[in-house]
Parts: C-alpha cells; structure tokens; sequence
C-alpha cells in the first residue's frame, strides 16, 4: 500500500487572525484525507496552551503574566486596541456563523490532526508539559519537522 | 434532480471550513456507494465541494438550488 500523503503547517505566530488561518488550513487538509501536523513553535505556543500562567523562573513567569491566557485571548495582529480588536473580531465573525477558535482546534482534533510542540520553546518560554492541552501528542525537535515536511504533499509556514 | 441520499448533512448557517469538515467526517462513516447530501448556503461551498471531491476522488453528482440554500450531492466512492 501507498504511504499515506501528508501535509505540515509550522505555527510560529500567536495571532487571532493566523492561528485561524493555520487550523482552517489544517481542517482543510486532513478533511481531504492527508496525514496532517502542526508544528507549534514560539508565539504559536499560545494556540495549545491550557492558559495556567506559566513560566519557572522571573522572566519567564514575567513572560508568562504578560502573555497570560490560551486560545481565548488571542489579539488580532492588527487592529487590537488592547483587547478591545479581539472582541471585535469575534463578535463580527460569530455574527456572521463563523466557527471561533477552540470550535476549530476541537474539529482539527477530531479530524486526526497531529499537534507537535517545539522543545526549544518550551525550554525558552519556562511551558511545562502539564501548561498544554493533552492532545498535543509529543515535544519535537526540528529534524522531526523536517522529516514530516520531507514527505509533504503541503507546507506551511504561519 | 432526482437524486435520493442515504445521508442528509445540515449546513446551512456555516461558513469555510466546517461544512467540509462535517462532510469529511460523514463520509468516514459510510459504506462504498452511498450518497450524502450537504445542504449549504455558503458562497465558497459551490467551489469548495466539487474540489473537495476531485481531491478525495468521491464523485460529485451535481448540485440543485432549493429556496434559499443548495443541495449537493456526493457519492462515497470504492
């Protein structure tokens, strides 16, 4: 039997507007049948996080309170006003019957989709195992990325 | 068109991409040869299933207008 077409997305961004893109793309993908990963890697933490503050040492819990909360508290990369963009944008994409952020991540689970997490991120950002969501599924390296993206039918970088 | 589906998916009021993400789910659940159909009224849908299906190589039946939204109609293919 063939090997299965795969598809990568690399989430380096933490904004609304991006990690929409990059779980819509993802949906896409593994709806279309291809084994599909995201790789989440620096901003892009914040689309699996539980939303605990996070962080060990002081910088790092200073990271943590500046940058607090998960999927919910994302800004839009622009247009945020101080959280007030946010607000905005989900209200004007909730009128209209879009499906919001943690409805899209839910569907990318429920479709297969693979959530990797980047181990120097977490190691920089002072993110346990435990500040994540339970689907991600490993901490991964780069040449773990570059396997999975060798294969790729699709790659994105976000 | 006379086309009568052994699943009917509601999609009308959703937009890019949970009504693909709904007819993917659907059709890992059918049998070889059965025909769903996806009642959707959005834009991207006219595009979005016909090219959902040459990717999956499910047969697109076709799709019928009916009041305010449309029916398509899609085979599970072997």
């Amino acid at each position: 039997m063939a090997e299965k077409k795969t598809a990568t997305i690399v989430l380096l961004s933490g904004d609304f507007d991006k990690v929409f893109a990059a779980f819509t793309i993802a949906i896409g993908a593994a709806s279309a049948g291809l084994e599909t990963s995201i790789f989440f890697t620096f901003w892009g933490y914040k689309a699996i996080e539980k939303g605990n503050l996070t962080g060990t040492g002081f910088f790092g819990k200073m990271v943590g309170l500046m940058d607090r909360g998960g999927l919910e508290r994302l800004n839009p990369s622009r247009f945020s006003f101080g959280g007030i963009g946010r607000w905005m944008f989900k209200k004007m994409m909730k009128d209209k019957g879009f499906a919001l952020l943690p409805e899209l991540r839910q569907t990318a689970i429920d479709l297969g989709v693979h959530f990797l997490a980047c181990e120097v991120t977490m190691k920089t950002m002072e993110i346990k195992r435990e500040d994540l969501i339970d689907e991600v599924e490993a901490v991964v390296g780069v040449a773990t990325l570059i396997k999975a993206s060798q294969n790729s039918e699709l790659t994105h970088f976000i | 068109m006379a086309i009568k589906a052994d699943v009917v998916q509601d999609s009308k009021g959703q937009m890019c991409p949970m009504p693909i993400a709904y007819m993917a789910k659907k059709m890992r659940e059918m049998k070889a040869g059965q025909i769903l159909e996806i009642q959707a009224d959005d834009e991207g849908a006219h595009a979005d299933i016909p090219a959902w299906c040459e990717l999956t190589g499910n047969p697109f039946l076709g799709e019928e207008k009916a009041g305010d939204y449309f029916k398509y109609y899609v085979k599970k293919g072997a």
